[in-house]
C-alpha cells in the first residue's frame, strides 16, 4: 500500500483521469502470482509496471549448496511445464566434463523434451482459451494432456516434476511400453489438433479479440530478448534447436515455425504451428532409438573444472540459459538461469499501450507466462 | 446499402463460426463413450499407478522383519533438502567384533520432494518409491516416519 501511494505522489505529471489498477497478485489471468501495476485512462492502457518477485524461492541461491546431481531436481519447479527442458540443461555439466553421452540417452531427451513441449502448448492452449471466455478448451486441452502425462508417469516415475536428466544421462531407461504408447498418442492427436481449431481458431470473437492486437515488431522482440514462440511469431528466428543444436537436434529435420505479423493471433498460430512440429521431430525419432546405456560412466561426486560455462536449451517458452560458474568444488560458485519467461514480460509494457485491459489479458495469455519461471 | 448487407453477412458469419464450433462440443455430448472422466474416491479399487510411481520412500521388509538398509548413510547424502535422517548404534557381534548399524532410519515425508535421488543412490537397494499418494494427515508429526520397523534386522548377504 506504502508503495501504492508513494507512486500516487511522486507522479506530478498524473492526470486526473488517469488511476492506477492492480492487476493481481490474485488476478486469475495472470495465472499465478504476478502483480501489474496498470496505469489506465478509462479502459484504455497507458503504462504496465510488472512487480515481480511474489513466488521468488531463490532457486539460483540454493543451488550453491547442492551438489550437480542434486541441482535438476529444482529445476522442474521454476518453469514446471516444460520441466523437462530445464532438465535437460544439464547438457552444461557435460560439456564442462566433456562427457560424451551414449547416443539412446540423446534420443530419449529430445523425444521427452518434445513430449513435453507439446504438453505445456496444450496447456497454453486450454488457459488462453479461458482467459479469452472460451471455457470449453480448458477441459479439452487438459483432456489431451493428460495422455502425455500418463506417458511421463510410466517412464519418469512424476507427471510434472520429472527429474529425468541428470548429468551423464537419464534417471531410468525407457519403459518397454513407451514407443508404443507415444506412437499411439501421436496417432490419436493428430485426429485431435486440426479440432482444437475448429474449436477455437476460427471462432469470431476470439479472432476479433486477436487479430491485430498487441504487435510486437522484430526489432522490438530482439531489443526486448523476446524468445521462443512470442519472439518468432515476429519473425525473430531464435530456435536454439536450430541455431545451436543439442541432444539429437541435429539429426532431424524440422522447419522452425515463423511469422511476420508478431500480434496476438501470430503467436496463436504459432503455437499451434509449434505442435505438428514437434510430433514430426518425434515421428522421426521414435522408432530408430539405438540400444546401448541410459546413462553414461559418472563419478560419484561431480566436480566441475573451474571456469564459466554456458549453455542455452530451447523450452516451449522460448530460450533458457544456463551459466556455471565454478571453483573446481562439488558445488557450483555461482549459478545463474536466464529464464524466457523474466525477458518476455517486461516487453508487455511496451506492446500493452494503447490497448484496452481486455486485450491486456490476450496479450498476457499468449505470451505464456510461467510465474515461477519469471520469480525463480 | 452494401454496408448493410456486409453488416448482415458479418453477423451470420459470425455465428456460423460458433456452430463450426459447436459441431465439436455437440460431437462429444452425443458420444458418451468417448468421454474420459473419472470419479475419483469410487475409482480408487481400480486406479493403477505406474511402477516408478513416485509416491513415497519405504523400506520393504521380508517375512522375517529383515530389511538390506546397512546404514552407510549414501540417501542422507544425497538428499537435497535433508529429509531423511540416518541414526546408528554400535553392537558387539557374536563373533565379538564391533560393528556400526542402522538404529532408525527416519524419513520426513512432508519434507520430500520425490526426487528420487536416495533410491537410485542406495548401494544395497534398501529403499524403494512406493506407490501411496493419499498423503493427507491431519497432524504434522505424522509425517515423520521411521522406515525400518521395531526389531528388525540387517538381511543376510547384503554387502557392507
Amino acid at each position: 500500500m506504502a508503495e501504492l501511494k508513494e507512486i500516487i505522489i511522486s507522479s506530478d505529471n498524473i492526470k486526473t483521469d488517469e488511476y492506477l489498477v492492480n492487476m493481481g497478485p490474485q488476478h486469475p489471468s495472470t495465472h499465478g502470482v504476478l502483480r501489474l501495476l496498470v496505469k489506465l485512462e478509462g479502459e484504455i492502457v497507458h503504462n504496465v509496471q510488472p512487480h515481480v518477485g511474489y513466488i521468488h524461492s531463490g532457486i539460483e541461491k540454493m543451488t550453491e549448496s547442492l551438489s550437480y546431481t542434486q541441482i535438476p531436481h529444482l529445476t522442474d519447479r521454476m518453469d514446471y511445464l516444460s520441466a523437462h527442458m530445464n532438465n535437460e540443461a544439464v547438457v552444461c555439466v557435460e560439456n564442462a566434463l566433456e562427457v560424451e553421452v551414449p547416443e539412446r540417452v540423446k534420443y530419449i531427451r529430445t523425444i521427452m523434451a518434445e513430449l513435453q513441449r507439446i504438453a505445456s502448448h496444450q496447456l497454453w492452449w486450454c488457459a488462453t482459451g479461458m482467459d479469452l471466455g472460451a471455457l470449453t478448451t480448458f477441459f479439452y486441452g487438459l483432456r489431451d494432456r493428460e495422455d502425455i502425462l500418463d506417458i511421463f508417469e510410466e517412464t519418469c516415475g512424476a507427471r510434472l516434476t520429472l527429474n529425468y536428466s541428470l548429468p551423464g544421462g537419464v534417471m531410468f531407461d525407457i519403459h518397454p511400453n513407451f514407443q508404443n504408447r507415444v506412437k499411439t498418442f501421436i496417432k490419436k492427436f493428430k485426429k485431435i489438433l486440426p479440432e482444437y481449431d475448429e474449436l477455437l481458431t476460427g471462432n469470431v470473437i476470439f479472432q476479433e479479440r486477436s487479430k491485430g492486437i498487441g504487435v510486437l515488431s522484430k526489432e522490438d522482440a530482439i531489443a526486448f530478448g523476446v524468445t521462443g514462440p512470442s519472439g518468432r511469431a515476429s519473425g525473430f528466428s531464435c530456435d536454439v534447436r536450430k541455431h545451436q543444436p543439442y541432444s539429437a537436434y541435429p539429426l532431424v529435420k524440422f522447419n522452425e515455425a515463423l511469422g511476420t505479423e508478431g500480434d496476438t493471433f501470430r503467436r496463436y498460430q504459432l503455437r499451434i504451428a509449434e505442435m505438428w512440429e514437434s510430433m514430426s521431430i518425434i515421428e522421426q525419432l521414435i522408432d530408430n532409438i539405438p540400444e546401448g546405456d541410459y546413462t553414461a560412466k559418472m563419478k560419484g561426486v561431480i566436480k566441475l573444472p573451474e571456469g564459466e560455462f554456458f549453455q542455452r536449451v530451447e523450452t516451449a517458452r522460448g530460450e533458457l540459459g544456463v551459466y556455471i560458474v565454478s571453483d573446481g568444488k562439488k558445488n557450483p560458485y555461482r549459478v545463474k538461469f536466464r529464464s524466457p519467461g523474466f525477458s518476455n514480460l517486461f516487453a508487455i509494457n511496451h506492446i500493452a499501450k494503447g490497448w484496452k485491459i481486455a486485450d491486456l489479458v490476450a496479450i498476457m495469455a499468449t505470451f505464456d507466462l510461467v510465474i515461477p519461471d519469471i520469480d525463480r | 446499402m452494401k454496408s448493410f448487407f456486409n453488416y448482415i453477412s458479418e453477423i451470420l458469419r459470425g455465428i456460423w463460426t460458433l456452430l463450426v464450433g459447436m459441431r465439436v462440443t455437440a460431437k462429444y455430448f452425443f458420444t458418451p463413450w468417448r468421454n474420459v472422466t473419472q470419479q475419483y474416491p469410487e475409482n480408487r479399487e481400480k486406479l493403477v499407478l505406474a511402477d516408478r510411481f513416485r509416491g513415497e520412500v519405504v523400506m520393504p521388509h521380508n517375512e522375517n522383519n529383515e530389511h538390506a538398509c546397512t546404514g552407510c548413510g549414501i540417501c542422507e547424502l544425497n538428499c537435497p533438502n535433508g529429509s531423511i535422517e540416518i541414526i546408528s548404534k554400535s553392537i558387539v557381534t557374536e563373533e565379538g567384533k564391533k560393528k556400526r548399524i542402522i538404529d532408525q532410519h527416519i524419513y520426513h515425508l512432508g519434507m520430500c520432494t520425490f526426487c528420487n535421488l536416495c533410491v537410485k543412490t542406495c548401494p544395497s537397494d534398501a529403499i524403494v518409491m512406493a506407490q501411496t499418494f493419499e498423503h493427507a494427515h491431519w497432524d504434522r508429526a505424522s509425517l515423520t516416519k521411521i522406515l525400518n520397523k521395531p526389531g528388525s534386522k540387517i538381511m543376510d548377504g547384503v554387502k557392507e
